[in-house]
């Protein structure tokens, strides 16, 4: 029964934490860009939401503050990257760090607390309880969960599809071809950066609303988690082609993880643990593949020389 | 139509590498010239054509395409004007993107892109025409990666993307030379068949000197960043090869070894 609960509350920051994912895998899948952005957007999105609310501002209206914020970031690491030529993974370092600056400035201190104020998460509640549901915080969060990662999924699935957003894709397949079609890519990237951080930062801010606090060092690992997540989901739905299909296989591997980690904590580890395993579990996601393809040529190569001996 | 005036290009200016590729170079094509380029290994062939596309700028001279002067632009927008065809079959196409998809995007060379939908169901049908003129087989599969297409259909394809607009001047780089001799013929076949249909100005680089004298209507051989001969008509389609080699003895710098030029 305890673990059913974890469970549950695993199923809900994984449906939160998936729209980070998502936003990590516009990025390092689609534009092939490694992006350090996140762990800085992520809590900026959470700081901005905190300190909106603390005073006064609508849940809603913070939130959408926060997306802003967030694509303000992504903006930044992209113009460090297109105008002052600095390699990709540098410069999203740089604005991470310089974020970190900044959360501690947007939020006056190291955290702020929600619990006595208003959230999206306690307005839908009311909104249940009011036609007859009560329901839990968790399975409030698995509701507001779901609809936003439905929501990004069907906005990313038909930007991807436009004129713009297919030039992204290729950009990120083949920068030499989209210049030759007549694209510029400082553009693609740009714009590519600015919606994943967006993403990230709309993750940060409701992961905020939903633990009731904001802290500046709340997003620290968060790229690798984002990364978990994706990895896990391209390992289990390993078959998948279509974009819609993989943006799924992102929000399962999401889910996923966060059960591992409830596995594990009832395991009797620790949470300081949590980084480390999140490391291993990566690490693990992306040797698997590789292992089993090696094992399967190693057998085709076997099979080949026995039947050469046979002829 | 491209007027290239004392064109200048060097690499790696100010260090010990420093070097002169391309060298005061001078240039005039007309509408309609389909021109072949040869030289030896490191003669600037591919930097001049690189120079025309604005994959990087030149130290000096200009370039004027169509009564406009264009070394000064940026890469894309110089791309409204022009077809590109890379050696490497890769470097075209986008190979996790779908056949058609990658038609749709060539489409739109030259146009701004916004957020209407990528690919429109009519394109599909011109797609799927235009395929079917390659006689590869390709027309149905259009929702295919293009990942699982062979180098010489992948070149195919980007001589499509390339011309699907059409352009007024189209580059092509060595664009056979990766495939094997059967698909090269096919390849260099569809280039004559577009450029006649489409009525297109260009400049095809090859190492294959019958190639250089079968194809085109003018020939000029390149040197040290310099062009060292310019043939064209019916003294173009009398050249044998043993004329080029010897001709490329006689007047490149080095008098070097003629086989450099055969790549
Ligand atoms: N980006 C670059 N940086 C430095 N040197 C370069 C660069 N591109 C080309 N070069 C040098 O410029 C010279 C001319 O190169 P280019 O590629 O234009 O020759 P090419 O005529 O196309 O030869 P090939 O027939 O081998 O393709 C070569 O010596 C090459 O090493
Ligand atoms: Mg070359």
């Amino acid at each position: 029964m305890q673990f059913l609960l974890a469970v549950e509350g695993a199923v809900a920051q994984g449906l939160l934490w998936a729209i980070l994912a998502l936003g990590s895998y516009i990025t390092f899948r689609l534009l092939n860009f490694t992006d350090m952005t996140v762990d800085g957007s992520f809590t900026t999105g959470a700081c901005v939401t905190a300190i909106c609310i603390a005073n006064g501002i609508p849940p809603i209206i913070a939130l959408l503050i926060s997306f802003v914020a967030g694509g303000l970031a992504g903006g930044i690491t992209g113009f460090l990257h297109n105008k002052l030529e600095i390699p990709e993974v540098l410069a999203g370092i740089l604005t991470q760090i310089s974020l970190y600056s900044i959360n501690l400035r947007i939020l006056g201190r190291a955290n702020q607390q929600l619990l006595q104020y208003d959230t999206i998460f306690k307005q839908v509640q009311r909104l249940f309880a009011s036609i007859g549901l009560e329901l839990s915080s968790d399975r409030i969060a698995i509701v507001i969960g779901l609809f936003f990662v439905i929501l990004v999924i069907l906005v990313l699935y038909w930007f991807f599809g436009t004129e713009i957003g297919s030039m992204i894709r290729a950009t990120g397949n083949n920068e030499a071809m989209v210049r030759a079609l007549g694209q510029n890519t400082e553009h693609t990237k740009f714009i590519a950066l600015i919606i994943a951080n967006s993403c990230i930062a709309i993750a940060g801010s409701l992961v905020g609303m939903y633990q009731g606090a904001a802290d500046v060092g709340m997003g620290a690992g968060a790229i690798v988690i984002g990364l978990a997540s994706i990895v896990i989901g391209e390992v289990i739905l390993r078959r998948v082609v279509a974009f819609g299909s993989k943006m799924i296989a992102v929000v399962v591997g999401s889910v996923i993880y966060r059960i591992i980690v409830a596995l594990v904590l009832q395991l009797g580890l620790s949470t300081n643990d949590l980084k480390l395993i999140t490391a291993l579990i990566v690490a693990l996601a992306l040797f698997l593949p590789n292992a089993v393809s090696k094992h399967n040529a190693k057998k085709a190569r076997e099979l080949a020389a026995k039947e050469s001996q046979n002829a | 139509m491209l007027k290239i005036e004392n064109l200048t290009k060097t690499f790696d200016p100010g260090t010990v590498n420093e070097k002169r590729v391309i060298d005061q170079l001078n240039l005039q094509i007309s509408q309609g010239d389909f021109i072949t380029v040869i030289g030896g290994n490191g003669a600037g062939k591919s930097t001049m054509l690189n120079l025309i596309c604005g994959v990087y700028p030149a130290d000096g001279g200009k370039i004027i395409l169509a009564g406009s002067e264009i070394q000064d632009m940026p890469e894309h927008k110089r791309a409204k004007d022009l077809g590109r065809v890379f050696q490497d079959p890769l470097m075209g196409t986008a190979a996790n993107m779908q056949l058609d998809e990658n038609l749709a995007l060539a489409f739109r060379r030259g146009k701004r892109r916004g957020l209407n939908w990528g690919i429109l169901e009519e394109e599909r049908e011109i797609y799927q025409k235009r395929l079917a003129r390659l006689g590869l087989g390709l027309e149905n599969r259009l929702s295919d990666k293009i990942g699982l297409l062979s180098g010489g259909q992948r070149q195919a394809v980007t001589l499509l993307m390339a011309t699907l607009n059409t352009p007024k001047l189209l580059l092509l780089d060595e664009h056979t030379a990766a495939l094997d001799p059967n698909t090269a013929e096919i390849v260099l076949d569809l280039t004559d068949q577009i450029i006649v249909e489409q009525n297109l100005t260009a400049l095809m680089v090859t190492h294959n000197m019958q190639a250089a004298i079968d194809h085109g209507n003018r020939l000029i051989m390149m040197d040290e960043g310099k062009i060292i001969y310019d043939v064209r008509g019916a003294e173009k389609r009398n050249l044998k090869v043993e004329d080029l080699l010897r001709l490329f003895q006689e007047l490149s710098a080095g008098g070097g070894p003629s086989d450099t030029m055969l790549g």
